[in-house]
């Protein structure tokens, strides 16, 4: 019997297989969102096991800020192109412009929360009615209790207290009209797995997450880079350092670390030591304690 | 934790292993785990500084671990664990997920959801209180979704001088109850886990105890055999046709390893059609395996252009499992709206949701004192019970004791598409008639 062993990472893998599988059986117009960042280049990889050598049943669409690296973006187009799938990119600016995402007066503020009426409105025009999400649920104690097959109401809304009883590997996904569901196929994994994945499977990833000279200004506990749309305040001071990002967000919410990583074991050494969550980086969950959840609970991914 | 020794045993090595837990607000579970993931130092620094803000805001003096593990606004204000919260926990030999599920008896339906795919069941005691109804319930609820192992904590043992006539008498106790249960693997272990004795390391305060700490007794627990490696059972999930000029005539069933091995060459029966056909191959992305065994996701084609859809299950011709449209089952009510027999649900199993209707209820079990009622009308929220049920769709199934995956099933109301039931079916109380297919008789 110990031949039939299966390491912790297949055995992610294939509940993640059998998730995918699941929602391209059941649903009529799913959609897989897509960022570039490790988590859903891991849900892509996940995607192409699960349905290859046929293309997969479903797009792949970016719900692009505005306020993307640009290093990103390129990273994104050339890998979509080289997998031969089709990509949809809806932004935030539209949804700005059309007047149903509206900004802050605060011009540097993140726009993540622009994200949600962005994609609900996409989820509405293509009536996509499952959307692969690569939400995990280490990341943060309200994703802790986040269901695989997460219901949304008609207007996009998670209700923590009415969720379906999830049992064994039964997805209950049905749906009236209108409403749809968030899938998270990734579910289950931590940082450390996806990591490991990606140098399992020998993943090309954005060069950002790699160590790289960057000019970067110090707020609130961590360097942002300076560009386009975030500008410094008077009193910080830009700096060129050798940094990294631990995650692939908006510019303007995603803080830098210091580091000299140049390879997927290096950042694998660097990561099982650090003593900082994924997202104690990410100034949008800052606000109070149960930031994630209120997000969540407007239609956040 | 060495990091070092994570990377290079981690990837290829290390094992998963699923616990639950349940307990209630006093008996400190949350504690528990809190201290695992501090002691192990699987959590982060601003995690932990985010639990200090909130204990200074709530006044109280102590590092409260709990508040690591009640994530929900309502959770917080009330002080307690309403839903299943799910925790990572790695070291250098194993990677754990923990279901973490209220004990309260209003919340049997989460701890049966967090029981669903454990491989042992964590259950604390209060040492100063002993084995209680809870208790009692908890074992119950993990008996009944077959977890094949479990760990009774007595907890607590620092408020009764670490005493070894207390623990004796507890697991005694113990020991006599469960005796009525179907648990393969019982292990008692003393402890405090508010100061984190035998949680990662044995604590000097209990040198009579000779058994391993807790940590060490969740990375050694041997799990691997748990698994059924003798019922090739493969739901088809998902039929692959690329229809492109390269892969012009390919076809190939992809779906999950549910129980068994299955091997490149091996006869297959597919049901509950029952053609027969031979592995051709068995696929994972471009690489082709000798053999796929549970719980793999694979795709595997077959020699024979037999039609094979989605819910049908592949099967070895010499394990043959139970074909029907009628069952006795096991199930946990999970909705506030009662069971209504005649009423329309659906029921998902495996990859394929018929119609049914609850034809009766034979018994409600009383989840306490285990008793069982019969003549019962219904059954309401939280209630367990044995039923009758009818289904449209013949079903290929197991006992749920020989196999998890091919013996359970939820139930769907067809108005609300609420998830209203789970089910664990029983061994047929009259032997189903074998059908016989294609000449072969089984």
């Amino acid at each position: 019997m110990e031949h039939y062993r299966l390491s912790h990472l297949d055995t992610l893998e294939s509940e993640s297989i059998h998730i995918m599988r699941e929602v391209a059986a059941e649903f009529q117009q799913p959609v897989l969102l897509f960022s570039g960042g490790k988590d859903s280049l891991v849900m892509l990889r996940i995607a192409e096991k699960a349905f290859r050598p046929a293309k997969l049943p479903f797009p792949v669409m970016h719900i692009d800020t505005g306020h993307n690296f640009p290093e990103v973006l390129k990273f994104r187009d050339d890998l979509i192109e080289s997998i031969g799938e089709q990509l949809i990119v809806r932004t935030v600016e539209d949804a700005i412009q059309k007047g149903i995402a509206v900004e802050t007066a605060d011009g540097n503020v993140s726009r993540n929360r622009l994200q949600s009426p962005t994609l609900l409105s996409a989820i509405e025009e293509f009536k996509f009615d499952a959307a692969f999400g690569g939400g995990r649920r280490d990341e943060e104690k309200a994703r802790a209790k986040e269901r695989i097959f997460s219901f949304r109401d008609e207007f996009g809304q998670w209700d923590p207290k009415n969720q379906r009883p999830e049992l064994w590997n039964i997805y209950n996904g049905r749906t009236f009209e209108g409403e749809n569901i968030r899938v998270f196929p990734i579910s289950n994994w931590t940082e450390l797995d996806v990591w490991q994945y990606i140098e399992r499977e020998k993943m090309e990833i954005p060069s950002i997450y790699f160590a790289h000279e960057r000019d970067v200004f110090y707020r609130d506990d961590q360097w942002l880079s300076t560009g386009e749309y975030m500008a410094p305040r008077r009193n910080e001071m830009v700096q060129k350092k050798t940094v990294r990002f631990r995650t692939i967000g908006d510019m303007v919410c995603t803080g830098a670390i210091e580091s000299t990583c140049s390879t997927v074991a290096d950042i694998i050494t660097e990561i099982a030591a650090f003593r900082v969550s994924e997202r104690g980086g990410r100034a949008d969950d800052r606000f109070s304690e149960t930031a994630m959840e209120d997000r969540k609970k407007e239609g956040y991914f | 934790m060495d990091s070092t020794q994570v990377i290079e045993d981690g990837i290829e090595k290390s094992e998963l292993l699923r616990f639950s837990t349940c307990g209630s607000v006093d008996d400190g579970k949350s504690t528990l785990i809190g201290r695992l993931l501090y002691d192990s130092k699987s959590l982060f620094e601003d995690q932990l500084d985010a639990l200090e803000r909130s204990v200074t805001l709530s006044g109280e003096l102590k590092v409260n671990l709990a508040n690591l593990t009640d994530g929900l606004r309502a959770e917080r204000e009330q002080g307690i664990t309403i839903d299943v919260a799910y925790r990572y926990l790695a070291t250098p030999k194993r990677k754990f997920i923990i279901a973490d599920t209220p004990g309260h008896i209003q919340y049997t339906r989460n701890m049966v959801t967090g029981a669903s795919t454990a491989n042992l069941a964590v259950i604390l005691i209060d040492a100063r209180k002993g084995v209680i109804e809870q208790t009692r319930r908890h074992s119950y609820i993990a008996s009944l979704l077959g977890i094949p192992h479990l760990v009774l904590c007595v907890n607590k043992m620092d408020l009764v001088d670490f005493d070894k006539k207390v623990y004796d008498s507890i697991c005694d106790d113990y020991e006599k109850f469960s005796s009525r249960l179907d648990i393969k693997d019982i292990t008692y272990i003393p402890m405090s886990a508010l100061d984190g004795d035998n949680i990662v390391d044995l604590s000097p305060k209990m040198p009579w105890y000779k058994g391993p700490s807790f940590l060490s007794f969740l990375e050694t627990l041997h799990i691997v055999n748990d698994r059924n490696f003798s019922d090739p059972r493969f739901p088809v999930q998902w039929v692959i046709r690329p229809r492109s000029d390269e892969y012009h005539d390919f076809r190939a069933f992809s779906g999950q390893m549910a129980c068994g091995v299955f091997k490149v060459g091996d006869d297959v029966l597919s049901l509950p059609a029952g053609k027969r056909s031979r592995i051709k191959e068995i696929l994972h992305l471009d690489q082709s395996l000798d053999l796929a065994f549970t719980p793999m996701s694979v795709a595997i084609r077959l020699e024979d252009e037999i039609d094979v859809s989605r819910g049908d299950v592949l099967v070895h011709p010499d394990h043959i499992p139970y074909v029907s449209n009628e069952i006795e089952a096991m199930v946990c009510w999970m909705h506030e709206m009662p069971l209504l027999s005649g009423r329309k649900y659906f029921l998902k199993h495996l990859n394929q949701t018929s119609k049914a209707v609850i034809k009766e209820v034979i018994f409600r079990t009383d989840i306490n004192d285990l008793t069982e009622n019969y003549d019962v009308p219904s059954l309401s929220l939280n209630e367990i019970g044995k039923v009758k049920i009818k289904t449209q769709a013949k079903l290929v199934f197991d006992n749920y004791k020989r196999c998890r995956s091919t013996g359970s099933f939820i139930l769907i109301d067809e108005a609300t598409h609420a998830t209203v039931a789970a089910g664990m079916i029983c061994e047929p109380a009259n032997n189903i008639p074998m059908p016989q297919y294609d000449g072969y008789v089984i």
